[in-house]
């Protein structure tokens, strides 16, 4: 039993004006919790694993390796990967590179908004210690400490290969129930959001994106 | 024909340091009270009736930005860069968004970018590439990015940078130390 470690039952959503707070919704997310028998949650698990939709949002220039991976050369369908243009209907979002601050700003709307259960994968060097941008005044060095991370793929950038060989092993890990990191998101939600805007100085929109 | 145009510009506007940069460029530098004249004359009379784009340099020792105005003529081909020095502290220039409408795009990055005030352009204070921007603007060189960039993202531990020479000595003579003598 998972609980979220907060000191208010609700957000604040200080961002938003006086009128717009009435619009949005101010509850907290919940954590998932997996079903109580175990041989139906490792079906659901299975079933997770094998359709993998992508958010087709490109942040960066790693996304470029996007394409050729949809294309008949290495064809992820094969996989259940199919691209989503809508982050309500995807459950993976591949973070394609280098991640600006106002890049950062759409990436956590999105994922706010992308039904459970979830998975990141940051592609190429830069979500993880900032790769060739570490010094840029404009692009996060460390994306893990805005949004939790279930899959490195490290390269500069990667090949198409390296990202099945990542989605190979990103549905080993829901089928073994290792992928947590939307849960993990909103246990820790105050400190991921406490990081965020600090980065992101003109926060005005919703604490969390319903 | 262009040589002609350039005495006249020489006597009418006083531009100096006029450069040609064959096949088709040439450059000319003219004072801030005459820039805005000048161009629009040039845009007029003497059909460079194109901005390629506006472009900035920080001369950080001599203490000026230096403008550059790049001007189109489909008639004859030529490319016309109209340089302009300003002032760096409270930098600020006429606007010229009246003369080319898009020019008002060039001259918002350039706010953000520079921190160089155009007057009366539109939209000039709106957030264009940084948004809640709260430093000193980036483009300017005394403008710190590494310090600014460990300050607000951080670093994460154990990355290490290698210089290419000094890594593959080691990588190819590994008994010697990485000495190649």
């Amino acid at each position: 039993m998972k609980k979220t470690p907060s000191t208010l039952s609700t957000l604040e959503n200080a961002g938003l004006s006086a009128e717009d707070q009435l619009l949005f919704s101010n509850a907290r997310p919940r954590p998932y919790e997996p079903y109580p028998i175990k041989a139906i949650e490792d079906f659901a698990n299975w079933a997770r694993a094998n359709s993998l939709w992508i958010l087709a949002f490109g942040t960066g220039c790693c996304s470029i390796e996007l394409r050729p991976l949809m294309t008949a050369r290495f064809d992820a369908s094969r996989f259940g990967v199919a691209g989503r243009p809508t982050p309500r209907q995807s459950s993976v979002f591949i973070i394609g590179g280098y991640v600006s601050v106002k890049t950062l700003k759409r990436i956590v709307r999105s994922y706010e908004q992308m039904q459970g259960p979830k998975f990141i994968i940051a592609l190429g060097s830069c979500p993880a210690n900032g790769g060739m941008y570490f010094d840029s005044y404009n692009t996060i060095n460390q994306f893990d400490l805005y949004l939790p991370v279930d899959l490195y793929v490290t390269g500069c950038m990667p090949r198409p290969e390296a990202l099945l060989g990542a989605i190979l092993e990103l549905q080993d890990d829901i089928k073994a129930g290792k992928c947590d990191g939307a849960n993990r998101y909103i246990e820790h939600f105050d400190e991921y959001k406490a990081n965020q805007k600090k980065v992101i100085k003109d926060w005005n929109m919703p604490d969390y994106n319903w | 024909m262009m040589s002609e145009l350039l005495d006249r510009l020489v006597r009418d506007f006083g531009v100096t340091d006029i450069t040609e940069r064959p096949p088709a460029i040439t450059t000319l530098k003219v004072s801030k009270e005459n820039g805005e004249r000048l161009i629009r004359e040039l845009r007029d009379r003497e059909g460079f009736t194109h901005l390629n784009f506006i472009a900035c340099t920080d001369w950080i020792e001599d203490g000026i930005f230096r403008l550059i105005y790049m001007l189109h003529n489909y008639d004859s081909k030529q490319n016309l860069g109209v340089h302009i020095d300003i002032k760096r502290d409270h930098a600020e220039m006429t606007s010229i968004h009246t003369l080319w409408a898009q020019a008002w795009t060039y001259q918002r990055e350039l706010r953000e970018m520079y921190g160089i005030h155009f007057p009366g352009s539109p939209r000039l204070e709106e957030d264009f590439c940084l948004e809640g921007w709260d430093a000193m603007p980036p483009m300017r060189r005394d403008f710190d990015t590494a310090k600014y960039s460990a300050e607000r993202f951080g670093h994460r531990e154990g990355r290490v940078s290698l210089v290419p020479r000094d890594h593959m000595k080691v990588q190819l003579y590994p008994n010697r130390g990485g000495d190649e003598s």
